[in-house]
C-alpha cells in the first residue's frame, strides 16, 4: 500500500557466505535467542512458569492463531493478505453451533466447521483470483459479511451445550501434557514447512510474491495458486474454529475478535516480508512460541488482556520498524 | 452528455440512493419527512467526516484502520478534560490537536520507515484502544459525569439543523475546497495516481502521505468529541469496528483503493448510503444485527462494480507487483 520505492542497486558478493554463518545471522536465529531469553526471564520472574502443565496450558495461547498463521504466511509471501480469518472462525463456529442445536453428531460438527472455512476461503479466493479484486478490500468486506452473518444468526445470544466428546479437540490430551492442539500445531508446522519449502507449489508461492507479472509470463498459473492459498487459509481458519469452539464450549458472534491482527503479527514477527516474496515457516513457528511465551508470562504477572494487545500491536510495528531504523542509521 | 452522466460513478450512486429512499418511502412515507431526513443526515455526520479523512489517506495509496480507535481515544480525552472543568473551545482544540498527533504517528511510520500503512494502522488501532484502558482502568464516563454544555453543543439547533450536522457540512465544504484548490489537495491525487511522475514533478510522496494521515487523524479527533458528547458516554470500545464502515463508505463512494481517484461527492454519498441503510433497518423492521453483514456485502458489491467500471480486465490491482515488475 505504500508508494513504490526507487529500485536500489544490489551488491552481489563474489562468494556467498558459508551456510553456517548465514544460518547464525538469520532472522530465525535472532528470534530463537529472543524466545530463549523470554523463557529464562519468565522462569526467573514466576516460580509457577516451569511447571509442565502450566507450559502446556500456555500453548493454548498460540496454537489456534498459529494454525492460521501458517496459511497466512504463505498468503503474505505470495503478496496477498486475508483479514477475514477471525470472521471465518466466527461463521464456522456459528454453523457448528446451529448444527449442534439440530442434533448433529460430533464428526459432522467438525466436518461442517472445516467445510465452512473451505467455503469462505473459496469465496475470498474467487473474488481475489477470479475477479482480480484487491485482497485487502475484499477481505475487509468479507470480514464484515462473515461476522455479520454470525450476528444475524445469533444476535446477542450464544450457542452453548456442545456434547462433551466435542470438547476433546480443544481440551483433550494426546499424551501426558501434550494437548491435541499442540500436537496439531506440530503436525501442521511440518506439513506447511514441507509444502512451502520442499514442493513446486511452495516455490511458485515465492515466485508470485516476488514478481507476479514475470511469474505469469513464465507460465505459472498465478490465479490458481492464489485461489488455492485462500482455500488453505479458509480451511485452517475452519480448523482453528473447531479447536477454539471446542475449547471454549460456546459460540458468540464476537468469538475470536482480533485474531487476524495476532495472526498477521505472528507472520511478520516470523520474518515474513509484509510486501511478499520472502519468509519461512520455521520463522513463523518460533514467532508463535515467542508470542505464546510473552502473553503467558504477562498473564502470570496479572497483566490485563487489553494491555497485552498494546504489546502485540507494538510488536507488529516494532518488528518491522527496527530493522528499517537500523538500516537508516547505518547509512 | 447522457452517456457520460450514466458512466459517472457519482450519478450512479446518487441514483442508487434515490431508489433506496424511494423503496423505503413506499412502505414507510414518514421516513422521507424532512425532519426525519435531517435526523438521518445528523446521525451520519460522524461517518461523513471520517470518510473524508479516510479519502485523503486512500488517495495516497494508504489506508487508515486506526480512525475508530483514534476517535475513541480523543473522545475519552475530551470527556476527561470536561471532567476537569476545561472550557469547551479548549477541549475542541485539544481533541483536534491530539487526533492530528495520533495521525502523525501513523504518518511518520509510513513516511520515514516506509512501513505499509495497513500494518502500521492495524498496530496503532490496538495501541490507541489500549491507551484508553490505561488512562481509565476500563471505567466508563457516563452522562451524569459530563457537564450540560459539553453534551448540548452537538445537539444545539441552529437554523433548523443540529450543530453536529452543520459541522459535517462545514467539513465537507472545506474539504472540497482543500482537495480541489490547494497544492496539497492536488498532490494527494498525484501521489496515488502515479508516484513516479509525482516525484519528478517535485512532490514528496512521504510528506504527502504524512499530511493525509494528519488530516484523517484531526478529523477523527473532532469526531471523537462529537461522538462522546452526542451519545453522552465514553468507554474503551466506543465506535468499535467503525473503521470498517468508514472504509466501506469510501469504497462505495468510488474512492479507488489503489489510490489516485475519487471525489468528495462520492465519499459523502457513500457515507449517506450506509447511513440511510442503518437508519432504515429499524423502520423496516429488520434487526440491527443485520447491519454488519449488509455493510460487508455493500463493500463487496461496490468494489466489484468499481473494478468493472474501470474496465481493464485482468489488470494487476496490487500496484506493488506492477512496480516491482
Amino acid at each position: 500500500m505504500t508508494a513504490a520505492s526507487q529500485p536500489t542497486p544490489r551488491h552481489i558478493p563474489d562468494r556467498l557466505k558459508s551456510r553456517l554463518s548465514r544460518t547464525l545471522k538469520s532472522w530465525e536465529a535472532l528470534l530463537l535467542v529472543v524466545a530463549a531469553a523470554i523463557f529464562v526471564a519468565n522462569a526467573l520472574a514466576s516460580p509457577y512458569f516451569l511447571d509442565p502443565w502450566n507450559l502446556s496450558d500456555a500453548s493454548f495461547n498460540f496454537t489456534e492463531k498459529a494454525l492460521i498463521a501458517f496459511a497466512m504466511a504463505m498468503l503474505i509471501i505470495a503478496g496477498e493478505i486475508d483479514l477475514s480469518v477471525a470472521a471465518i472462525i466466527a461463521l464456522a463456529s456459528t454453523v457448528m453451533g446451529s448444527a449442534m442445536v439440530a442434533g448433529a453428531p460430533v464428526w459432522a460438527l467438525v466436518g461442517l466447521g472445516i467445510g465452512t472455512g473451505l467455503a469462505c476461503g473459496a469465496f475470498n479466493g474467487l473474488l481475489v483470483a477470479g475477479f482480480g479484486l484487491p485482497s485487502i478490500v475484499v477481505t475487509i468486506g468479507t470480514m464484515s459479511l462473515f461476522r455479520g452473518i454470525s450476528y444475524i444468526v445469533l444476535g446477542d445470544g450464544a450457542f452453548t451445550g456442545y456434547p462433551p466428546e466435542f470438547g476433546w479437540f480443544g481440551q483433550g490430551y494426546v499424551w501426558w501434557v501434550f494437548s491435541f492442539e499442540l500436537a496439531l500445531f506440530a503436525v501442521m508446522a511440518v506439513v506447511f514447512g514441507v509444502l512451502l519449502h520442499r514442493t513446486n507449489f511452495g516455490r511458485l508461492v515465492y515466485v508470485i510474491g516476488n514478481n507476479a507479472t514475470a511469474a505469469r509470463f513464465s507460465g505459472v498459473r498465478v490465479d490458481r495458486v492464489r485461489f488455492i492459498l485462500f482455500l488453505l487459509t479458509g480451511v485452517m481458519s475452519g480448523v482453528a474454529s473447531v479447536c477454539l469452539t471446542s475449547r471454549l464450549g460456546s459460540t458468540r458472534p464476537s468469538i475470536a475478535t482480533g485474531f487476524e491482527l495476532e495472526a498477521v503479527t505472528m507472520v511478520v514477527l516470523g520474518g515474513v516480508s509484509i510486501l511478499g516474496g520472502s519468509g519461512s515457516i520455521p520463522g513463523v513457528v518460533i514467532a508463535a512460541l515467542v508470542m505464546g511465551l510473552v502473553t503467558f508470562g504477562l498473564g502470570l504477572l496479572n497483566v490485563p488482556g487489553i494491555v497485552m494487545s498494546i504489546i502485540v500491536g507494538g510488536l507488529l510495528i516494532g518488528v518491522i520498524a527496527l530493522p528499517r531504523l537500523w538500516a537508516m542509521m547505518r547509512k | 452528455m447522457l452517456s457520460s452522466l450514466l458512466k459517472s460513478r457519482e450519478a450512479v450512486l446518487a441514483f442508487a440512493i434515490l431508489v433506496l429512499v424511494a423503496l423505503i418511502a413506499l412502505r414507510f412515507p414518514a421516513f422521507v419527512a424532512p425532519s426525519n431526513l435531517a435526523a438521518v443526515f445528523t446521525d451520519t455526520s460522524p461517518l461523513i467526516i471520517l470518510a473524508l479523512g479516510q479519502m485523503a489517506v486512500i488517495l495516497t495509496k494508504c489506508i487508515d484502520l486506526s480512525v475508530a480507535a483514534n476517535l475513541a481515544l480523543c473522545g475519552m480525552v475530551a470527556a476527561m478534560l470536561n471532567g476537569m472543568g476545561v472550557p469547551l473551545p479548549a477541549i475542541l482544540l485539544a481533541v483536534i490537536v491530539l487526533g492530528a498527533a495520533l495521525g502523525a504517528v501513523n504518518g511518520l511510520l509510513v513516511w520515514t520507515l516506509n512501513i505499509p500503512s495497513i500494518v502500521v494502522t492495524l498496530g496503532t488501532m490496538t495501541i490507541f484502544r489500549g491507551i484508553i484502558f490505561l488512562l481509565t482502568d476500563g471505567k466508563w464516563i457516563n452522562a451524569h459525569q459530563m457537564s450540560a454544555g459539553f453534551k448540548a453543543f452537538p445537539r444545539a439547533a441552529f437554523l433548523g439543523l443540529p450543530v453536529m450536522a452543520w459541522i459535517a457540512l462545514a467539513v465537507v465544504g472545506c474539504f472540497a475546497l482543500f482537495i480541489a484548490r490547494t497544492p496539497l489537495g492536488r498532490a494527494l491525487f498525484a501521489v496515488g495516481g502515479n508516484p513516479h511522475a509525482a516525484v519528478y514533478t517535485g512532490i514528496h510522496i512521504g510528506k504527502t502521505q504524512f499530511a493525509a494521515f494528519v488530516i484523517s487523524g484531526a478529523l477523527a479527533g473532532l469526531t471523537g468529541y462529537l461522538w462522546v458528547a452526542r451519545y453522552a458516554v465514553a468507554y474503551v470500545d466506543i465506535a468499535g469496528g467503525f473503521e470498517l464502515d468508514v472504509v466501506a463508505a469510501c469504497v462505495i463512494g468510488g474512492i479507488a483503493i489503489a489510490g489516485g481517484a475519487g471525489s468528495v461527492a462520492g465519499a459523502v454519498m457513500g457515507a449517506l448510503f450506509l447511513g440511510i441503510i442503518k437508519n432504515a433497518l429499524p423502520v423496516v423492521g429488520i434487526s440491527p444485527f443485520w447491519q454488519l453483514a449488509i455493510s460487508g456485502s455493500t463493500i463487496l458489491i461496490a468494489i466489484a462494480v468499481n473494478a468493472r467500471s474501470q474496465g481493464k480486465k485482468g489488470r494487476i490491482i496490487l500496484k506493488q507487483a506492477e512496480h516491482r515488475a
